[in-house]
């Protein structure tokens, strides 16, 4: 007993789905984190709450606003059809952005902290160096506020990996296409094909156990030698 | 000759800044004052780390920031040590000085370089992590690291304030060095008149966001009317050539004025006859007599003329400025001495000199 | 009226001494909910009994059944699950009750979009359609057989998104990302007629009949409720409950 073909696929959607979503987060909300760390502007507080909504509300109300947000009448549906995209719903790539959107708070806040933990000294130092701002971004940031980056890529992709509520209501389950790992376990758990259930569900806790393991082995207090 | 130009309002809430300043760019000036004077915040705006709309700054004419423009820090042939020496944590000390060398425009060649460490004294410590360096040698590097983008001007905030005692004397001859060596004019921020005295050559005294006295240090310190009191820590600064060693006693006499009689005996050195050296007089430490005193262990009597009186931060205080060979001295007096004594410009008397600091 | 109003808590009364009121606790099959509110509000007047209701998917109330959750009747969203529970012992084995047979419609948010016969599926202008999980599903099972039956399936297979259930497939229809949805009549139907859009009923004749089976759970046996309960869903008053919200019995 083992995977069938179609947990394999599942298997291999899911991973390209965190990668894919894990490579954008970190496009993304690297500069919202970057912003929010150094802003003194009075947007702070309403933007970081934005970020940090996929926290707190539930995966199907996130999924819900999507799916009528992206459909054919809703704003960002508009928008993919005057460009001649099409809708998202249904397609990898609009689980890509739902994933981009649920998991923000996960990416944004870890490397928020480390900017704001890295304060204003180092930045400056490095512009006394001649180093712009960029330079500075790649050569001083990003290698002390390393581990708050690889905290934000590791939870990004696991929370991708064990997202279900939002893609059962945009995916469609279609195979290879929106047919992910957890959304595949549901199906059998209903079909009660419990075998199958179990492979790929216990193969879920330990790449859960795997991810927080060498998260905290990364960070054990956030003191480096 | 070169200057620096810096003139700058800011008006936040609780300080504000309003100086406009017009300094040598050459030698040590210090920007002297109490904390929350505004001497760090005049510094960063003129490093650019702080924006001070409507700002001047300029270099013998290279301007850096005006009306029109705002050279970012970045691009200000600028170093800069600050009070903590902020190395940069994931680099070795070779990997700080290496940072800042190739982003700048001209990179220092490697003898100039090895220079700079060799003046630091921090061949030694290249390989370490910041973490496995002392505060003092941490400092070390920072100042090397500063001096390695080939600045223009370098600035310093206070950058012994934050070491303890045996760390600041283990880096003042450093710095005295990089005074003594190095063609770079450096604005130096300090509250500590012991370090301004043995460093600078130019200070601006700074007081609420102002300046209220600026001009070469010696002149400077023997002003009886500076709007900051000093203290205990009154006095004169001097600069001064060794002119005789008595190798007996391990003296040697430094001449501060042409006259013969303006100079004093202090502990020798080892400096060679010629050598610049500077001294430090402490308004307290010097007595003032009618006559000659013989029969004391006083090895410094030296005749002046009174200039000036004043009165000093207590009311039985007063100081008095004394011209001896056209240099200026300031004792610190009761005022029922000078009373008694029946001291008056023109007055002719003795300074007899307790002790004298050689500082560099 | 008069004679009603004093009536009622009198028989009320006769019922306590006579048939003792009892609870039943009733899982639900999701798609079955307005209708099954409607029954047991109609049941606690007429018999004293009440049913407490738990709506969800039928999968995840088999699970539970099977590790032990209190139900003591089931009202199956299919007919195989049931079947299944009585198999293993979980259920009552004469108590298997056929209450509701669905009805499949082809129906679209836009009006006019679905004609009468369900041409627009041979047409296939559309992008996606969106059906219930056939897997899991009766709904989406019998879609499939719909499809398969007309000759349609190959080429309409890559235009599926599938819903977990037959609630998300409407609503994957009715926000519009998907033109079409084969849906429960139910679902689309509101005092007798098609409440918006468009739709095809499909003719029962071309997929086998979507059977929902209510069945007495272990836990239930010997309960006067849930007795009761199953016998009140055979009587007219139920009956006409279920075709009013759309479907068959």
């Amino acid at each position: 007993m083992g995977f069938a073909d179609a947990d394999l696929a599942a298997i291999w959607l899911t991973l390209r789905l965190a990668g894919v979503t894990t490579a954008l987060l970190l496009l993304t909300g690297t500069p919202i984190a970057w912003w929010l760390a150094r802003t003194r502007s009075g947007w702070k507080g309403p933007v970081g709450a934005v970020v940090a909504l996929p926290i707190v509300l539930p995966p199907t109300v996130i999924g819900f606003y999507l799916l009528l947000a992206m459909g054919p009448h809703g704003p960002v549906g508009q928008l993919t059809q005057s460009l001649g995209l099409g809708t998202l719903p249904f397609t990898f790539w609009g689980l890509v952005v739902a994933s981009v959107f649920y998991s923000m708070p996960f990416v944004v806040q870890p490397i928020q902290n480390a900017i704001e933990a890295l304060g204003e000294r180092p930045l400056e130092v490095a512009a006394t160096l001649r180093a712009s701002p960029w330079d500075c971004f790649w050569s001083v940031v990003l290698p002390q506020a390393r581990p708050g980056f690889l905290t934000a890529g590791i939870l990004g992709f696991a929370h991708t990996v064990g997202e279900f509520g939002v893609v059962l209501m945009i995916g469609g389950n279609i195979p290879g296409v929106t047919r992910v790992v957890s959304v595949q376990i549901y199906d059998h758990v209903e079909a009660l094909e419990y075998a199958e259930a179990h492979w790929l569900a216990a193969a879920m806790v330990i790449f859960s156990f795997l991810v927080l393991l060498a998260l905290y082995t990364l960070n054990p207090t956030g003191r480096r030698k | 000759m070169s200057h620096i130009h810096a003139r700058f309002k800011l008006d936040w809430p609780g300080f504000s800044l309003d100086v406009d300043l017009d300094l040598p760019a050459r030698g040590v000036t210090a920007l002297f004052g109490h904390s929350g004077s505004g001497k760090t915040t005049l510094l960063r705006c003129i490093a650019g780390l702080e924006r001070a709309p409507g700002g001047y700054v300029a270099i013998d004419g290279e301007v850096w920031q005006d009306a029109d423009r705002f050279l970012p820090t970045h691009q200000r042939p600028l170093g800069y040590v600050f009070q903590e020496a902020s190395l940069f944590q994931h680099l070795s000390a070779r990997g700080n000085l290496e940072y800042g060398r190739k982003r700048a425009k001209g990179v220092m060649g490697r003898a100039a370089l090895d220079h700079v460490i060799e003046l630091l004294g921090i061949g030694a410590l290249l390989e370490r992590r910041p973490d496995q360096l002392s505060g003092g040698e941490r400092q070390r590097v920072a100042i090397a690291r500063a001096l390695a983008v080939k600045p223009r001007l370098l600035l310093m905030d206070e950058p012994l304030a934050a070491l303890d005692l045996a760390r600041k004397q283990e880096i003042l001859p450093y710095l005295e060095r990089l005074h003594d060596e190095l063609e770079i004019p450096i604005l130096y921020v300090s509250h500590s008149p012991d370090e301004v005295a043995r460093l600078a050559d130019h200070i601006v005294v700074m007081q609420a966001g102002r300046s209220v006295a600026s001009g070469p240090l010696v002149e400077t310190l023997a002003r009886l009317d500076l709007p900051i009191r000093l203290g205990e820590d009154a006095g004169v600064v001097l600069d001064a050539v060794v002119e005789e060693r008595d190798t007996q006693w391990q003296l040697a006499r430094a001449a501060f004025a042409s006259n013969a009689d303006a100079s004093v005996w202090v502990r020798d050195g080892g400096h060679a006859i010629g050598h610049r050296v500077r001294v430090r007089i402490l308004a307290r430490d010097v007595s003032l007599a009618l006559t000659r005193h013989s029969g004391t262990s006083i090895q410094n009597i030296l005749p002046g003329v009174v200039a000036e009186l004043a009165d000093d931060t207590h009311p039985a205080l007063a100081l008095v400025r004394i011209n001896v060979g056209g240099a200026a001295l300031v004792a610190r007096l009761t005022r029922r001495s000078a009373h008694d004594l029946g001291l008056t410009p023109g007055s002719i008397i003795y300074a007899q000199i307790k002790a004298v600091a050689l500082i560099g | 009226m008069q004679p009603t109003r004093l009536f009622v808590p009198l028989f009320a009364l006769l019922c306590a001494f006579s048939v003792r009121a009892a609870e039943v606790s009733v899982a639900v099959a999701a798609n079955f909910t307005a209708p099954m509110k409607a029954i047991a509000a109609e049941f606690a007047k007429d018999t004293g009994h009440q049913a407490k209701l738990a709506f969800g998917a039928t999968g995840k109330f088999y699970a539970q059944i099977k590790n032990g959750a209190p139900f003591q009747m089931l009202l199956s969203a299919d007919d195989e699950t049931p079947a299944k529970l009585i198999q293993e012992g979980m259920a009552v084995a004469d108590s298997r009750y056929t209450y509701a047979i669905g009805t499949l419609v082809l129906w679209s948010a836009q009006p006019g979009y679905v004609d009468a016969k369900g041409e627009v599926l041979k047409k296939g202008r559309f992008n996606k359609i969106a059906l219930a999980n056939s897997k899991l599903a009766p709904y989406g099972k019998a879609a499939v057989e719909v499809l398969s039956g007309m000759g349609l399936i190959n080429a309409v297979a890559p235009k599926f998104v599938q819903g977990e259930n037959i609630s998300q497939t409407f609503q994957f229809a009715s926000t519009g990302n998907a033109e079409l949805g084969f849906v429960a009549l139910s679902q689309v139907m509101k005092n007798g007629k098609i409440a918006s859009g468009s739709a095809w009923i499909v003719p029962s004749k071309l997929h086998s009949p979507i059977r929902q089976d209510a069945v007495i759970l272990a836990a239930g046996k010997g309960n006067a409720a849930a007795e009761a309960l199953m016998k009140y869903l055979q009587g007219d008053k139920a009956r006409a409950i279920v075709k009013s919200y759309g479907y068959d019995i």
